[in-house]
């Protein structure tokens, strides 16, 4: 199963899967049962230059475009999607701060990850997931700038990161219209990183709370328009959603070759295991869900490199790709049986690892109203 | 410092099994990958550069295809990388092979130091680069472990620095001490070869080696010493060696492990 590959995009692939499986494959197993990504391992990251994948030249990156840049993180995403997440939340970050802020802002920022430094966004509240609308955080103006005061939760990278993207109230009048985005260093007085969250998956990605107290921060870290910091985090979504689809089909496409090689190894009743029909069944459809979901992700991307802002076909990538992982990574488990279930093989980790992206970047539930709506509008 | 990096790319021999009736190596469908033992011998060299600066070159002689690898060293860090190519050069054994590229060598020299993996991992003969310094008249240092060139003080001329070189032997390891020029063979428990970036793959890609064919070399080369026709060796026979017994593996703690090699070993009649 493959796209038509260029050359250049089979030599990233070579290169990301060699060093991945030689320098991160041994050591996932442990980090997952630590909930912890060790240091060192982001090394090879940062030497690779996956922060810098998608950043344009001029700011210092390789400037790839999102096709071949969501085929490096597939790859990547087969040995640990969680480690993957983490340099994907760090260059989407970054891009929306190119899109949306100054030259100057952009500059910035770009030069904060340049030094191997990680970056997150900050927008999920405790009692503001789906409905953005609904957070609490506020920016209150003052002489020279804005006090930022918030709590922050399920903050992807929120413990390793140097720089955020946050967003504030700066009016409770306005509803939606009242967000507006603001850049924060973290080591800004006032900003503290909370409780870590102890999760079911992707357990080398760093999720934490983000605290803001009295926070200054001047008037030129104010990213984007006042108020239009909803549409800036709508647009910021459509892009991290596309390459959570990405490293979605790389999890669907690790589970395969799992169950495959289990089956063709594994013998029951005299024959391998991929000699019955039944699990010949499971394999197939595994095969045909991977296949579809990496061709929907690849089409995502091109129509994202043509310029599209893809609110309907993210949304539908996104909801199918997601929702048939959860087929593939059971059928992984189902096919090796007992040995799926214990922790001695990975795929009970793909199968744990895959239900968040069922969850994040806009659950399928909202995903689903979003592709109605948007039919309904034309 | 100018140093060049002989290299050869190989068919992966974890992939390639061997025809059973033709005697020969099922390439088809087998990848080819940059011989393990040179891509030590380049980071041996790029580790010198980052040391004392030096200017790393790359070369390999083969097809066109072969340019897959110098792609590789340049992303890894060569300089400059060319391919050595030309029909007349098929066929070459490694007599004729180490010949062409000491022309090579020559037409692109001087270098003060030239290294190449200790063996490649599809011919395994390891006679390439020993021969190459033969033909360059050059001291050769084989399965070399450590090299370290002693650093001039600062503003000094000191043309031919000492060279100090750890190799493997039979018994331990040799210390040994030279002068520039120098020919190595590098092993694999040398040092840790660099992996690439994504941007210097990219450049890589964009980089064009530079080509090397006959008439570049002409006139350092007698054409009669090169090819098939002048090469001396000639293979008799291959085969595949007959299998007569499966393999026994035995497992448990090391002293467990002793303990039943010496009962099975004993009980085989081979110790009494």
């Amino acid at each position: 199963m493959t796209l038509l590959y260029t050359k250049e995009q089979k030599a990233l692939i070579s290169l990301v899967h060699d060093v991945a499986e030689q320098e991160l494959k041994p050591y996932v197993a442990q980090a997952d049962r630590d909930g912890k990504c060790p240091e060192e391992l982001y090394e090879f990251g940062f030497d690779l230059g996956l922060h810098l994948v998608e950043v344009p030249k001029e700011y210092g990156g390789t400037g790839l475009d999102y096709e071949t840049t969501a085929m490096i993180f597939e790859e990547l995403a087969k040995i640990d999607a969680g480690y993957a997440i983490t340099f994907v939340t760090t260059f989407v970050a970054l891009r929306n701060v190119i899109l949306a802020g100054t030259p100057e802002q952009a500059q910035y920022f770009a030069d904060v990850v340049k030094q191997r430094k990680f970056a997150a966004f900050a927008l999920t509240e405790p009692n503001a997931g789906s409905d953005v609308a609904g957070m609490r955080s506020t920016a209150t103006k003052v002489d020279g700038g804005y006090v930022l005061n918030s709590t922050k939760t399920f903050i992807t990278n929120g413990g390793i990161a140097s720089i955020y993207i946050v967003f504030c109230k700066t009016d409770f009048e306005a509803g939606a219209h009242g967000i507006t985005a603001f850049i924060v260093d973290r080591d800004m007085p006032g900003v503290r990183v909370g409780a870590e969250e102890d999760k079911m998956g992707l357990r080398l990605s760093n999720t934490t709370e983000l605290l803001l107290d009295d926070v200054f921060v001047p008037e030129d870290r104010v990213l984007g328009k006042v108020g239009e910091g909803m549409k800036l985090a709508l647009n910021a979504l459509n892009l991290s959603r596309a390459f959570v689809c990405t490293m979605g089909v790389g999890i669907m496409q690790r589970a395969l070759d799992e169950a495959l090689a289990y089956a063709t190894e594994r013998k029951q009743f005299g024959k391998p295991l991929a000699s019955f029909q039944l699990v010949q069944g499971l394999l197939a459809d595994m095969a045909i869900k991977t296949e579809a979901a990496r061709c929907v992700v690849n089409n995502t991307m091109r129509l994202m490199d043509a310029g599209s802002l893809v609110q309907l076909e993210g949304a539908i990538c996104k909801t199918f790709v997601t929702d048939s992982m959860q087929e593939v990574v059971s059928n992984a488990v189902q096919v090796m049986g007992g040995y799926g279930y214990s922790r001695e093989y990975p795929v009970e980790k793909l199968m744990r690892d895959a239900k968040v992206f069922q969850i994040f970047e806009g659950t399928n539930q909202i995903q689903r109203t979003t592709i109605a709506k948007l039919l309904a509008n034309g | 410092m100018k140093i060049a990096v002989c290299m050869k790319q190989v068919p992966d021999t974890t992939e390639i099994k061997i025809d059973p009736v033709k005697n020969t190596l099922i390439r088809k469908g087998v990848p080819s990958i940059m011989n393990p033992y040179d891509r030590h011998a380049l980071e041996m060299a790029l580790q010198l550069k980052d040391r004392h600066g030096a200017e790393v070159v790359a070369l390999t002689m083969g097809p066109s295809q072969a340019i897959d690898i110098l792609e590789e060293a340049y992303a890894m860090g060569a300089d400059e990388v060319y391919l050595i190519t030309d029909r007349k050069f098929g066929g070459s054994d490694t007599f004729a092979t180490s010949y062409i590229l000491s022309a090579a060598l020559d037409h692109l020299g001087p270098f003060d130091l030239v290294l190449g993996g200790k063996q490649a991992i599809d011919g395994d003969t390891g006679q390439t680069i020993s021969s190459l310094a033969q033909h360059m008249d050059c001291a050769c240092i084989n399965q070399v472990l450590d090299l370290q060139v002693e650093s001039s003080p600062a503003g000094a001329t000191n043309s031919n620095p000492t060279v100090t070189v750890k190799r493997k032997t039979d018994e331990g390891v040799e210390v040994l001490e030279t002068t520039l020029p120098l020919v190595c063979t590098v092993m694999k428990e040398s040092n840790k070869p660099r992996y690439a970036s994504i941007q210097s793959t990219l450049d890589a890609l964009e980089h064009e080696a530079q080509q090397i064919c006959l008439d570049d070399l002409a006139a350092l080369l007698d054409e009669s010493k090169i090819g098939l026709k002048g090469s001396p060796t000639r293979v008799q026979k291959s085969f595949v060696p007959e299998r007569c017994a499966e393999g026994v593996f035995i497992e448990g703690a090391p002293k467990d492990q002793a303990h039943d090699l010496v009962e099975q070993l004993v009980e085989a009649k081979l110790l009494v």
